[in-house]
């Protein structure tokens, strides 16, 4: 099946389709990763997303039922240079292939992704489409053309959960009970998770250091979360611009100050605004799970997982109240702060991993000490 | 932090000699060290007895010894070191050098030589490194931080042994402590083999220690390079996963990076397996070679071992990702931390982050047992390889087709010899041709899942095999006129050579690629090159390190500056060693001095050459004509001038000079027809004849008629060998007709245009090398070696002495006379090596002992005949010891005359007074290192065919103490005082008496055969006489395994004796007794071991050597 990608720009890669036939179109980003690629096509940050993925060998191991960052994979097409027919892994239960048919996602294989990439690198991240219908270059170029951007649109509450539900299972190791004894802790803290795209690593990660989770909508208000009498709030990862969520940003200067609140990813960002800084789109900001970042005040190196496209400018955000916590060593940019006075830090990596380095594990313990510390 | 300044001098400890398990990767991670921290403005001091490395080069570090890595010796370059700066701090990197500096390091510190002159261990301590290199220790560590291990006992006695492999049950693995690439290792499916294996183990153990251990074969196995820093900042540079399963050495599996089938939750578990195990280890500072097993059922994981330095597998991994760990290691170690070191590549990224790999890279390993007839081929847990190519490529299919033709075996893909009576055989068991087997079933129609469970291979690795062979039964649907584009493309993009498409449409002979590299141009189908850049392209990258692909987009446009091309010498192998590389690392060096931009080609992960600051471009590709040709063609693209060196990387790039050349590639220095000329037996006889040279009668054949017929004409005995061969393959002296026909029949592969070829035999004969430098015209010859073995040992398995010691001055003129008519007559410019013969007749009268003084008159008789034996036009292995020696980098000078520089800009008083290059006042010695301890049960008889893997030289004032020094460094203890075994053929009777003497006067007591017995007794020695194996007992062989000798002469010659003494030589190498097979070498380890009584260890620096002469010219 011959598959083709356009770009809004003009530039053309024409190769094999796999997966669903079909058209998906979206921003085209590209993550380095060299594992992961389930959590990735899961991974509801993607949401609005073509994900190139640089290494070159993808769908090996195949997929199974637990590594799964939500329950349908996200991401809206594919693009990689070799995807395996086969999958060879003994907790493989689908073919990389069928799963990504069976939600309908197109994938093009053997094109040059490397030069693909370089592209993206120089010209930043672009629109683009994916079709195994369409081969007129024009038309799909100017079909690319046509989709939403990215910059000013709000996804999170377009992948929030509709309603409100309890998160109960910890996190499970990749071996079989049978290998590794386990069962989860009994929850000793009520945590209220807002859902901007949350990825269930983080739900998981969260149970396992005792906490029970609520997981509510992106539009909760903050009244609301705080009836469910939880002794911390979390607020999650997401797609899209933070920019537009104006509720997110609202709800969380309410909260703030009147519980413990720990974010991660979009959640940085829109603590960021609330603290009335600004964020700014990168030119092909950061994908991938090998990214070098400082604990400012300890000189530590973390190497953690990044997924986002924008982020907070630290000369917006008042020095008085705001402390900057970590930075990224490769482009200075910004990725972790906390309040001075107020229990509240939140970072723009993903601790939770998956996929990705566990350097970045003790956040979470930190969010509970924090829990502790307030509840006296 | 910043660098610690409470060390100013740092002693770096080398790996000498090249053995099986230690080649040259460590040449690359110590000389990276030695840059390092000489950049960093340490006072750099080394220690490595090898001289062909590039680490032992004067410049590199600020006092280079090329002394024995004992600890007599480094404790007296200890107390020198310390002498010259009595306060400096001092320090001691012992992690750059593989298991021979980590054992030297406990050695110094366990016998408080550190303590004594205040000397530190920095990058690992000697707890940290005890703990990773005791297995049992290490165990303990693993389960104490709650991770899986096999389980194991350690014992020191076979009933121990037994009765733990009797509670685990069978097979089980036996693993002796301290030794290095599994030495002495091996499996035992039952208790007759358990006695065997473990009394093995026990005796290679320096401690006299082996784990029996639980078996995990067939399980999948993993390697992970971790790198941590004073901060305790941890990162992992590179996962490797092996092709082949637990159960086979990593150094003899094909490996795969990055690790190709763990979901990102068992990578991630073994990450941080890895990070725990470096902190507990305690290694704090650098890199770590950390094995892990999984089960390919449950994925239960188990740690095999670390080793707490940098390893073979962390420079395949600097290769491969393009991250320098051995030179940042070195940084480490003085204080610096991750985030402080930039990433060369990215420049404005920190070398604190985890490089990721948007292509694959495939190693094989190369072995060559067709040298060691007898040897056990199957491989396991003891390492066996001499060498290893890597590939790189956007798939594992096209990076694993091209590191197949990157081996270089002459053979093509599918013209293996396969026997399918054993093919089951070759599945289950893993041996060097597996691969090829693969492939033969898959033909046959064995499904991936038949395979798989044969194999215990991955399956998603046999598939990617199954895809490569639909493949190619599709190119067979399709004649070549009408192949469509796109299955080209696709044969191509998968790896397919044009090689294997030309067998596919059956095209051979010359040419036969050429037709195909004109069809794939027809239809468009052409490789690009992409760039490594440890961040898959995230970030712009600097340096041009390079491979080729078929792909859309190419990302190394050609500059327009004048460029060299320089050919490497791909694999590791016996006869094609690491003295290469260094020849083509100088080129390098001196023509990137020169204003050319350097461009390298090289598929030899373990080298110099292949780092990517030695050139200005690295080509990492196959030496293949379709691959060196493409990116000729590439850089020439740009219409700069473009000449290309073949005459430094041995055979490999010389077989490609003449294809080359007519394809209009601008061959530079000698021309390949001279080459070729050299090489071809018919014109270079007539040659030698016109400038009335003599050289040995030969003749040649391609059948066992004009054989027969060619050995009678040339006379008995006769050398019998292929033509075209380095390092004397397949090659044998035949003393009768019957022998010659059973070569014929069985040893080698003869056509019309690649007859055999068949000289007389020069029996007792002294061999010379001699190195020169020409540009054409001048000539000046760097060094005239003595072989201390005569003649019908290889030049590269005899040890030699420069300056030569006893041959007279008439017949050294002579040699030069013949060095300088050949020079010119080859018109070589650059390097040339000539091997002469001299009958011991013509030096008889002389023959005082070695380095005694020679008198004797100046007449020409016949027997002052000097034959030559072969010319090679092009860089020798013995290039870097004469450099080595003298001072003069001859490969620089040599790669500049190929530039169209002469010599008299380098060395003009020399050319003037027609001089060798001078060696100052000392001896130096060059002593060869053999493999035999990897393969138990073959003969050690040295001959004309080549099975040395290293050399190791020796340094001193007197002939005797060289010699002596370069014997210890080569691991060969001469004893001072005990029992001599002395058995010497008829014509080496006359001379007997005399070495024998020289013994007796030191103390020794004499044994001897018979004949050998009269001859010394008649002269009036009392001798114990001892039969010989065949004639009753006790005979020698009783007395060598009683323990009774301790040192051996025995002189075999002629057919029957030679077989007659394997026995004894099998005896000697098993009780780890020196047996010396010629005189003149008992001469010289009389010498020795005289120098040895004496006690003394003395050492001197390379540097100061040199500088005591005025060295004349010398650049760069
Ligand atoms: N318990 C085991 N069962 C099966 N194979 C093993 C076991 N332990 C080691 N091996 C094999 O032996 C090889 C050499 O063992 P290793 O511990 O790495 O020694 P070395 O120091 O020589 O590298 C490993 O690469 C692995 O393939
Ligand atoms: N005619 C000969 N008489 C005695 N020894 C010989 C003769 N020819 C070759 N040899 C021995 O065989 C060795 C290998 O032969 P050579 O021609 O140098 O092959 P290679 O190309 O392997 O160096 C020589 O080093 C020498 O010791
Ligand atoms: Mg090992
Ligand atoms: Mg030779």
């Amino acid at each position: 099946m011959q598959a083709t990608l356009a770009l809004e720009d003009g530039r053309v890669f024409r190769g094999k389709g796999y997966g669903a036939k079909g058209e998906c179109y979206g921003e085209v980003v590209f993550n380095t990763s060299i594992t992961g690629y389930q959590e990735i096509f899961t991974d509801p940050s993607y949401c609005g997303q073509i994900v190139v993925l640089t290494n070159p060998e993808i769908g090996n191991y195949g997929t199974n039922a637990e590594d799964n960052e939500a329950t349908r994979p996200y991401i809206e097409g594919l693009i990689v240079r070799e995807f395996s027919r086969v999958s060879s892994n003994w907790r493989s239960s689908q073919v990389a292939e069928e799963y990504l048919e069976q939600f309908k996602i197109p994938v093009l294989a053997e094109i040059d992704s490397r030069a693909l990439v370089r592209h993206l690198r120089d010209h930043g991240v672009m629109r683009g489409v994916v079709s195994t219908l369409e081969t007129d270059a024009d038309k799909l170029v100017a079909k690319a053309r046509g989709i939403p951007k990215m910059d000013g649109t709000d996804l999170a509450k377009v992948v929030s959960t509709k309603s409100t539900y309890v998160w109960e299972t910890g996190e499970r190791s990749h071996l079989p009970d049978e290998v590794v004894g386990f069962k989860d802790e009994p929850a000793r803290f009520h945590v209220v998770a807002y859902d901007y795209g949350i990825k269930q690593n983080i739900l998981r990660k969260l149970r396992g250091e005792g906490c029970k989770v609520t997981v509510v909508p992106a539009q909760t208000l903050a009244e609301d979360v705080l009836a469910l009498k939880p002794d911390g709030v979390f607020l999650s990862n997401g797609p899209g611009d933070p920019e537009p969520c104006a509720y997110a940003v609202d709800n969380i200067r309410r909260l703030m100050g009147r519980q413990p609140i720990f974010g991660i990813c979009l959640g940085h960002q829109l603590t960021g605004i609330a603290l009335g800084g600004k964020t700014f789109k990168l030119k092909f900001g950061h994908h991938g799970g090998n990214h070098p970042v400082k604990q400012l005040h300890s000189g530590k190196i973390e190497i953690t997982a990044h997924n986002h496209n924008f982020a907070v400018d630290p000369d917006s955000l008042p020095q008085s109240e705001v402390e900057l916590t970590h930075i990224d060593l490769n482009d200075g940019t910004l990725e972790g702060l906390r309040h001075r006075n107020l229990p509240l830090f939140c970072v723009q990596y993903h601790p939770e991993a998956s996929p990705g380095p566990h350097d970045s594990h003790y956040l979470f313990k930190d969010f509970v000490k924090m829990m502790e510390e307030w509840k006296g | 932090m910043p660098k610690r300044t409470d060390i100013s001098k740092i002693l770096i400890i080398g790996s000498g000699p090249i053995i099986i398990g230690q080649s040259a990767e460590f040449d690359y991670s110590g000389t990276q060290a030695c840059k390092a921290l000489k950049a960093e403005g340490f006072e750099v001091v080394l220690a490595n007895s090898n001289p062909a490395t590039i680490m032992t080069d004067p410049e590199i570090a600020d006092r280079t010894y090329i002394e024995p890595l004992t600890r007599e010796y480094l404790e007296e370059i200890i107390r020198v070191e310390r002498e010259l700066s009595p306060g400096a701090g001092f320090a001691i990197l012992p992690t750059v050098g593989g298991q021979t500096a980590l054992n030297l390091a406990i050695e110094l510190s366990d016998g408080a030589v550190l303590e004594k002159y205040g000397v530190q261990l920095i990058g690992a301590n000697v707890a940290a490194i005890k703990k990773a290199e005791d297995r049992l220790y290490f165990k303990d560590a693993m389960q104490k931080i709650g991770l899986d291990v096999p389980k194991s006992a350690l014992v020191n006695n076979l009933k121990d042994g037994l009765e733990f492999a009797g509670k685990i049950g069978f097979p089980v693995i036996v693993r002796p402590s301290f030794t290095l690439g599994g030495s002495g290792g091996g499996i035992a499916y039952n208790r007759e083999e358990l006695l065997e294996v473990l009394a093995r183990g026990l005796d290679f153990s320096p401690v006299h220690e082996a784990l029996i251990e639980e078996s995990v074969l067939g399980w999948k196995e993993y390697e992970l390079e971790v790198m941590r820093d004073v901060k305790d900042n941890v990162i992992i540079i590179c996962s490797i996963e092996n092709f082949d399963p637990m159960g086979v050495h990593t150094g003899d599996s094909i490996t795969v990076a990055p690790a190709q089938t763990l979901s990102d939750r068992e990578y991630q578990a073994m990450r941080d397996a890895a990070i725990a195990v470096i902190r507990e280890i305690g290694v704090e500072t650098g890199g770590s070679n950390i094995q892990f097993g999984i089960h390919p059922g449950t994925g239960r994981m188990v740690v095999i071992e670390m080793n707490p330095r940098v390893s073979r597998s962390s420079a395949l991994a600097s290769k491969a990702t393009g991250f320098p760990i051995a030179k940042i290691a070195a940084k480490l170690a003085v204080g610096y931390t991750l985030d402080e070191i930039p990433n060369d590549i990215t420049r404005k990224t920190p070398a604190c982050f985890e490089p990721t790999l948007d292509y694959v890279v495939v190693k094989i390993p190369k072995w060559q047992f067709e040298k060691f007839p007898g040897a056990d081929e199957n491989l396991g847990p003891q390492m066996k390889s001499m060498g290893e190519v890597m590939a790189i490529g956007r798939t594992f299919k096209e990076a694993l087709l091209k590191g197949v033709r990157a081996l270089d075996t002459g053979k093509k893909v599918g013209s293996e010899k396969i026997e399918p009576k054993i093919l089951t055989q070759r599945l289950v068991t893993p041996h060097p041709e597996r691969l090829s087997y693969v492939r033969y079933a898959l033909r046959q129609g064995h499904t991936v899942k038949q395979l798989a469970k044969m194999t215990s291979i991955d399956p998603w690795f046999l598939y990617q095999l199954k895809e490569i062979n639909d493949m190619q039964l599709e190119l067979e649907k399709h004649p070549m006129e009408s192949i469509p584009t796109e299955v080209l493309r696709e044969a191509k993009r998968m790896g397919f050579s044009d090689g294997r498409l030309a067998g596919v449409w059956r095209l051979d002979g010359k040419g036969a690629q050429e037709k195909v590299r004109h069809l794939r141009k027809k239809h468009g189908v052409t490789p690009v090159y992409k760039r490594v850049d440890t961040c898959a392209a995230e970030f712009e990258s600097f340096t041009p390190y390079l491979y080729s692909t078929y792909e859309e987009e190419d990302e190394a446009a050609p500059t327009d500056k004048k460029k060299i091309i320089i050919l490497g010498s791909g694999p590791n192998r016996i006869g094609q060693g690491i003295e290469f590389d260094y020849c083509c690392c100088h080129a390098a060096f001196a023509l990137r001095d020169d204003g050319y931009e350097t461009i390298m080609i090289n598929c030899n992960p373990e080298t110099v050459s292949t780092d990517y600051d030695t050139s200005d471009r690295l080509y990492f590709e196959p030496l293949t004509l379709e691959d060196v040709f493409a990116i000729c063609e590439h850089e020439a693209s740009a219409g700069a001038p473009v000449g290309v060196i073949v005459q430094f990387g041995g055979q490999t790039p010389l077989n490609l000079a003449l294809p080359l050349k007519a394809s209009g590639v601008n061959i530079i220095g000698t021309s390949p027809e001279s080459i070729d000329l050299a090489e071809d037996r018919k014109r270079f006889g007539k040659l030698l004849d016109e400038l009335e040279i003599p050289q040995a009668p030969g003749a040649m054949a391609a059948s066992v008629e004009e054989a027969i017929e060619g050995a009678k004409r040339v006379g008995f005995p006769v050398l019998v060998r292929p033509s075209y061969v380095l390092g004397g393959r397949a090659m044998v002296i035949a003393y009768d007709e019957e022998m010659v026909v059973r070569y014929m029949k069985e040893a080698v592969e003869y056509s019309q245009d690649r007859p055999v070829l068949i000289d007389h035999f020069l029996e007792d004969a002294i061999e010379v090398d001699v190195d020169a430098l020409s540009d054409g015209k001048d000539v000046v010859i760097g060094g005239i070696m003595q072989h201390i073995e005569e003649a019908g040992i290889h030049s590269g398995d005899s040890s030699c002495v420069l300056p030569a010691v006893d041959i007279p001055e008439r017949l050294l003129k002579r040699m030069r006379e013949y060095t300088f008519k050949l020079a010119r007559a080859l018109k070589v410019v650059g390097l040339m090596n000539i091997q002469f013969a001299i009958p011991r007749a013509s030096v008889l009268e002389s023959s005082t002992p070695l380095g005694g003084s020679e008198t004797h008159p100046h007449t020409d008789r016949d027997g002052d005949k000097v034959y030559v034996i072969e010319v090679n036009p092009r860089a020798s292995r013995t290039v870097p010891f004469v450099s080595k020696a003298t001072g003069i980098p001859m490969a620089k000078i040599a790669a500049r005359l190929m530039t169209g520089r002469k010599l008299r800009e380098f060395l003009p008083e020399f050319i003037e007074r027609r001089a060798d290059l001078d060696t100052g006042r000392c001896y130096h010695v060059k002593s060869p290192v053999f493999p035999w301890n990897k393969f138990p049960g073959v003969d050690t008889v040295l001959g004309p065919e080549m099975k040395s893997t290293g050399e190791v030289m020796g340094v001193a004032d007197t002939f005797g103490e060289a010699f002596a020094k370069a014997q210890t460094a080569a691991g060969q203890k001469l004893p001072t005082q005990g029992t001599l075994f002395i058995s010497v053929t008829d014509h080496d009777k006359p001379n007997v008496t005399e070495v024998s003497r020289k013994f007796v006067d030191m103390g020794f007591k004499l044994v001897a055969t018979a004949g050998t017995a009269d001859v010394l007794e008649g002269a009036g020695m009392t001798v114990e006489r001892v039969y010989k194996v065949k004639e009753g007992r006790p005979n020698a062989v009783d007395l060598i395994k009683g323990e009774r000798i301790h040192l051996i002469v025995n002189t075999p010659h002629g057919v029957d004796p030679w077989f007659d003494e394997q026995a004894i030589r099998r005896a000697a190498v098993m009780a780890r007794i020196p047996t010396i097979t010629t005189l003149s070498a008992a001469r010289a380890a009389a010498e020795g071991i005289a120098f040895l009584q004496r006690g003394e260890v003395r050492v001197q620096a390379l540097q100061q050597l040199h500088a005591e002469r005025t060295v004349r010219g010398q650049s760069g």
